[in-house]
């Protein structure tokens, strides 16, 4: 292939951070109109790469060719001038101004007399979402819209400043699937007109939906650069994760005898909202259950409503067949139920605190010392618990924020099982994780059931949701519409088709 | 997959030593100490024939700090739950006369309670409007700062209460420990109190999560509305205090006192290093936040500068202090 073919080239990239090397020697390009996918597991170098293409960071060695000449990113500015968009994973918009002013803000076209003209961003907003042939009202306050649009607005954003590769990371994390597809639509719509478009995800069926190439890095070296037709998934993800992984995301029998027992959980007739109606079910010890549907099918909010976050309008939740009042968060956990929250960052971490007191927030009674907390006893519990659950942390004492999502979620996780509790809900639990990690919390759950725990998982990935599950509940527009055995369920396809209410 | 603002040297940075570590991590959160250091020698060496060094003088700094560091105590928590609370001052004012008049009318005990009630009640309300309403404590406190200062002033024909009964005076204020003035035992009683409390109990750490990230505390099974409500309880309360140390030392009770008082204590808590966005919170530095405030009025005055200048260097010295301390 020729290198004019190249609107990117980095050439032997190395940078490193306080004598850490995070990179090293690596080289990287993207041709016109390609979706080149790049993969690595936490900490391999993706986001360091991409920070040095957007002119975040400079490089400490190495040059980057852009349409065949050497150009020097050294700022945003820099990079945004030479064509290199980027769509934030999380999303750098202004909410509370409109869509049209946000793809033009900071630069506005200017009418008479040097003042802004909206009428003209507006116009133009409208061209480019034309040209990208999605419906997006420009008028709209961005706070109004779905993450989908969002992500639209943000994406015209990027071609309103005639970028020519749009860097996307974990774009579909916050997408429901038809939103997803749509994505898939467009990107496959950019990619005709010539733009180029670097595509960061965990997930494999994206990537091979998606990419023309992909780069692999680990360790800050790049372990290969192939045409995706030239590699098998297994091939990839024994690349990122250092070491083949087998059989992770099927389904395995485990000892049923433990589910003969009474339920652990019951559900009769449960109301919360507008979003969980007349939700009945019930759940054994050493059981896992799957909760399958689409975005605002109720699922998140069922798992609020069991933890006591949403008020219960009626209908009852039995534990150990007695009825137990669940109006706060404090109940549920006296109760023994455990909710791992989907966003992490938000509802799970107290992000700018240590790892040690991230862990220890739900812990608290069990290190009392008369009023008085034990700082060994907080110690101990907490260094035991980071050990258990293999949370990689340079110190307990440092900010959970320094993690990696899949550390951060480890954390999350750690900190709840410290509670030690007979219910565990987990939403999302692996979202923008990567895939030993997610492979680590998957058999973590199988293992917790099978030390007699009641599970229920909510998942928008059906691999892993066939993977744990011994039965799935589909829920729409916050009802159960099907309850089905794991052995009924052939394939993703027919699961999908439940969801769809098919 | 590592999020657009993770520091990307965070994990892989394991082998780093550990005296690195503590270099680059902490010397920000000692800015106040420095900063005290640095003032207290200037002053020192500047003002040495001014009297600045005689024990009575730096005597004389803990007794003038000590109402603004009792209710300095009292905000840490508060702005480390990320609120705020603007009625301080004028609480001060309303329990000074409350507690003077109850004590000409009653005598010393109902005097106290009447002082402490003030502080409960008007710490409740606040309390009350930011939990269960959701009403920005800004704005809540911004309004009883009003009231209070206004219901003080009327219940008294702005006339001055003064305080005949020397009991109440010796112990508020007025009397000493020996050598020790008895202003500075209070001020030290409730630093200590504060910091063990916020520290090393769950409800301290509750009242850090709730700042550091509400949702998640929520999620945690913290009852952040009950967190919320208790620390502007705590805070209305101690300011009552705050307010009958300044009826005991000025032997009587006055709508002024502690007038703009929560000015200087939001100012000494910031410069103590507890965070104004929540999470984060040091009784210590708010201590030396108070003092380095004490040190610098006392410095100024020594130096001759009259007090519109006192305010400029003032003013300058706590941006400047700030801006040291401010995170990167």
């Amino acid at each position: 292939m020729n290198t004019a073919d190249n609107v990117v080239e980095m050439r032997s990239v190395s940078k490193g951070f306080n004598g850490v090397s995070v990179l090293k020697d690596v080289s990287f390009d993207v041709r016109r109109g390609e979706v080149h996918a790049l993969a690595g597991g936490n900490g391999a170098g993706k986001s360091t790469l991409m920070k040095i293409l957007q002119g975040v960071y400079q490089a400490d060695a190495g040059e980057i060719i852009i349409g065949g000449k050497p150009a020097a990113i050294n700022s945003i500015q820099d990079a945004k001038n030479a064509g290199i968009g980027m769509v934030f994973q999380e999303f750098s918009l202004v909410p509370s101004l409109t869509v049209a002013k946000n793809i033009f803000l900071a630069a506005e076209p200017l009418g008479a007399g040097g003042l802004i003209d909206d009428r003209a961003s507006v116009r133009r907003a409208k061209e480019v979402f034309a040209e990208m042939e999605v419906d997006v009202d420009p008028r709209a306050e961005v706070s109004r819209l779905g993450t989908a649009y969002w992500q639209l607005t943000e994406i015209a954003k990027a071609l309103s400043q005639n970028a020519q590769v749009l860097i996307m990371d974990e774009p579909t994390a916050s997408l429901a699937r038809h939103e997803s597809e749509a994505l898939f639509e467009l990107i496959d719509r950019l990619k005709k007109r010539g733009i180029s478009i670097i595509y960061i995800s965990h997930r494999m069926d994206e990537v091979y939906r998606l990419a023309d190439r992909i780069t692999i890095l680990r360790d800050g070296r790049r372990l290969l650069t192939e045409p995706l037709s030239a590699v098998t998934p297994e091939q990839i993800v024994e690349g990122i994760v250092g070491r083949k992984i087998e059989g992770q995301l099927a389904y395995r029998e485990r000892d049923h005898a433990v589910h003969e027992g009474a339920p652990l959980l019951e559900v009769r007739g449960l109301n919360a909202g507008r979003r969980v109606r007349d939700v009945s079910f019930s759940l054994r010890p050493g059981e896992i259950l799957g909760l399958a549907g689409l975005m605002g099918s109720g699922r998140t909010e069922l798992a609020r409503a069991l933890f006591g976050i949403d008020r219960r309008d009626s209908g009852d939740i039995l534990i150990r067949g007695k009825k137990i009042n669940l109006n706060s968060p404090q109940q549920a956990i006296d109760a023994g139920v455990a909710l791992i929250p989907e966003d992490r960052r938000a509802q799970g971490l107290v992000l700018d605190h240590s790892v040690r007191d991230n862990l220890l927030l739900p812990l608290l009674g069990q290190i009392q010392r008369g009023p008085l907390l034990n700082s060994t006893k907080g110690k101990d519990l907490s260094s035991s618990l980071i050990k258990k659950f293999a949370v990689k942390v340079a110190h307990p004492n440092r900010p959970v924020r320094l993690l990696s999502g899949g550390n951060q979620q480890k954390v999350v996780i750690a900190k709840w099982l410290g509670t030690n509790p007979d219910i565990l809900i987990l939403d999302e639990p692996t979202a923008g994780v990567d895939i030993g990690t997610k492979s680590e919390i998957l058999d973590m759950i199988r293992e917790l059931a099978s030390a007699g725990k009641a599970v229920i998982v909510i998942s928008s990935e059906y691999p892993e949701l066939l993977a744990v599950s011994d039965r799935v509940l589909v829920l729409k527009d916050g009802s159960v519409i099907r309850d089905i055995p794991r052995s009924d369920i052939a394939d993703e396809e027919y699961l999908q088709l439940a969801v769809q209410g098919v | 997959m590592s999020k657009a603002n993770t520091i990307p040297a965070g994990d892989t940075a394991a082998p780093r030593n550990f005296g690195t570590f503590l270099k680059e991590l902490d010397w920000r959160r000692y800015v106040i100490y420095i900063g005290f250091v640095v003032v207290f020698l200037f002053f020192a060496v500047l003002l040495r024939d001014q009297g600045f060094m005689t024990p009575q003088n730096l005597l004389n700094i803990f007794r003038q700090t000590a109402t603004i560091t009792v209710i300095a105590v009292g905000m840490t928590y508060v702005i480390s739950c990320a609120e705020i609370d603007l009625s301080v001052g004028s609480v001060a004012g309303l329990a000074s006369v409350c507690t003077a008049m109850a004590v000409s009318q009653w005598g010393l005990v109902p005097g106290i309670l009447a002082g402490l009630a003030v502080g409960l009640v008007v710490g409740s309300i606040n309390g009350a409007l930011v939990s269960l309403l959701g009403i920005p404590s800004f704005l809540v406190t911004l309004g009883m700062l009003g009231i209070a200062a206004g219901v003080a002033q009327w219940i008294t024909a702005s006339a001055p209460q003064p305080i005949l009964n020397d009991t109440f005076n010796m112990i508020f204020g007025s009397g000493d420990f020996g050598p020790v003035p008895g202003l500075v035992v209070w001020s030290a009683l409730f630093v200590a109190a504060g910091a063990v409390v916020l520290n090393r109990t769950k409800f301290g750490r509750q009242v850090l999560a709730t700042g550091g990230n509400r949702n998640a505390a929520e999620f945690t099974g913290i009852n952040t509305k009950r967190i919320k409500f208790q620390v502007l309880l705590i805070s209305g309360t101690v300011a009552a205090v705050a307010g009958m140390l300044y009826a005991g030392r000025l032997q009587s009770g006055r709508f002024q006192w502690g007038s703009g008082d929560e000015l200087s204590a939001i100012a000494a808590v910031i410069l103590g290093g507890t965070s104004l966005f929540g999470g984060f919170g040091s009784i210590m530095g708010t201590l030396f936040g108070a003092l380095l405030i004490g040190l610098i009025n006392n410095g100024l005055i020594l130096a001759g500068l009259d007090s519109s200048q006192q305010q400029v260097v003032r003013g300058a010295i706590i941006i400047l202090a700030v801006a040291l301390a401010r995170k990167k």
